[in-house]
């Protein structure tokens, strides 16, 4: 477990219980530094929700912290993995890289701060802006990290609020 | 506003999409940076942006953008032209600054896709 350096901001609760029915569950491989390839995970992700038939809103904003999380794992990561979970209660995205890890994820999840190089900003990312936006966008986030391995985010966007 | 009124407004050049001018848009959503895009452009808006890489095609492509207005007589490289074919999203270049292309069509009828942000914008 990676537990070194973690903070929950929104304590979860476990949200895919084994007995719900599963309607999706995928996993997708994503190359840390091939920012030819960033975003095509995200997009995928975003016709599974739409082919299921999700509410819009859900649909985006799975789309948005997918996207986010996409980009920082190539930003930053050598490798990482996301995985898809849809329940008829959420759509769970947990993301999983082998990289620096995130040394104060507290400061990370501050707006504006940012360790992106100049390749990032050419994007038009590296503003800070990342995990914040995970953050707001989900209805549930969890993160945790250790240094030198990887860094760990799972998010939940609820498909029926309670 | 059809976009290919849009195209006269700006004089603005079609870079993919000339079969797509007839389609209507209302809203825009104007920004270089890509995180504020994704949390604040709308479906069915217009994004007017000076970044041209692949990447602002594929964010496009997810939120389900209309059109892409390059400001700044930006054009696009090679590879986001083929993904903007790809997925159909329509790329006009203009040489009016974001400024200026923004005032132009505001001054037009279309608005933002939101007002301001404000705690829950995120939400809409």
């Amino acid at each position: 477990m990676r537990k070194a350096s973690s903070a929950v901001w929104k304590k979860l609760k476990p949200e895919v219980n084994a007995s719900e029915n599963i309607l999706v569950k995928n996993s997708f491989d994503v190359d840390g530094g091939n920012f030819d390839t960033a975003g095509t995970v995200s997009t995928r992700i975003k016709s599974i929700l739409k082919e299921q038939g999700l509410p819009s809103d859900v649909v985006r904003r799975s789309a948005i912290v997918s996207y986010e999380a996409e980009i920082n794992v190539v930003s930053y990561a050598k490798r990482g993995v996301i995985n898809l979970t849809v329940t008829p209660a959420a759509v769970e995205i947990a993301v999983n890289d082998e990289g620096p890890g995130i040394p104060d994820i507290e400061k990370a999840m501050q707006q504006g701060y940012s360790t992106a190089s100049q390749q990032i900003r050419e994007m038009g990312f590296g503003a800070g802006m990342g995990l914040y936006n995970i953050k707001s966008y989900s209805d549930r986030f969890d993160i945790s990290s250790e240094v030198d391995k990887g860094t760990f985010l799972k998010m939940i966007i609820l498909i029926q609020k309670p | 506003m059809k976009l290919r009124e849009i195209k006269e407004i700006l004089n603005a050049e079609v870079i993919v999409g000339e079969d797509k001018l007839d389609i209507e848009v209302k809203t825009a959503f104007g920004a270089d940076l890509m995180s504020d895009v994704l949390a604040f452009a709308k479906a069915g808006s217009m994004l007017l942006t000076g970044l041209t890489n692949t990447q602002v095609v594929r964010i496009a492509n997810v939120l389900d953008i209309a059109a892409i207005i390059l400001v700044r007589g930006k054009k696009p490289p090679a590879e986001a032209i083929a993904l903007a074919k790809d997925v159909h999203i329509p790329i006009l270049t203009t040489k009016y600054i974001l400024f200026e292309t923004a005032g132009r069509l505001f001054a037009k009828g279309i608005v933002g896709c939101l007002e301001k942000v404000e705690a829950g914008s995120e939400r809409i």
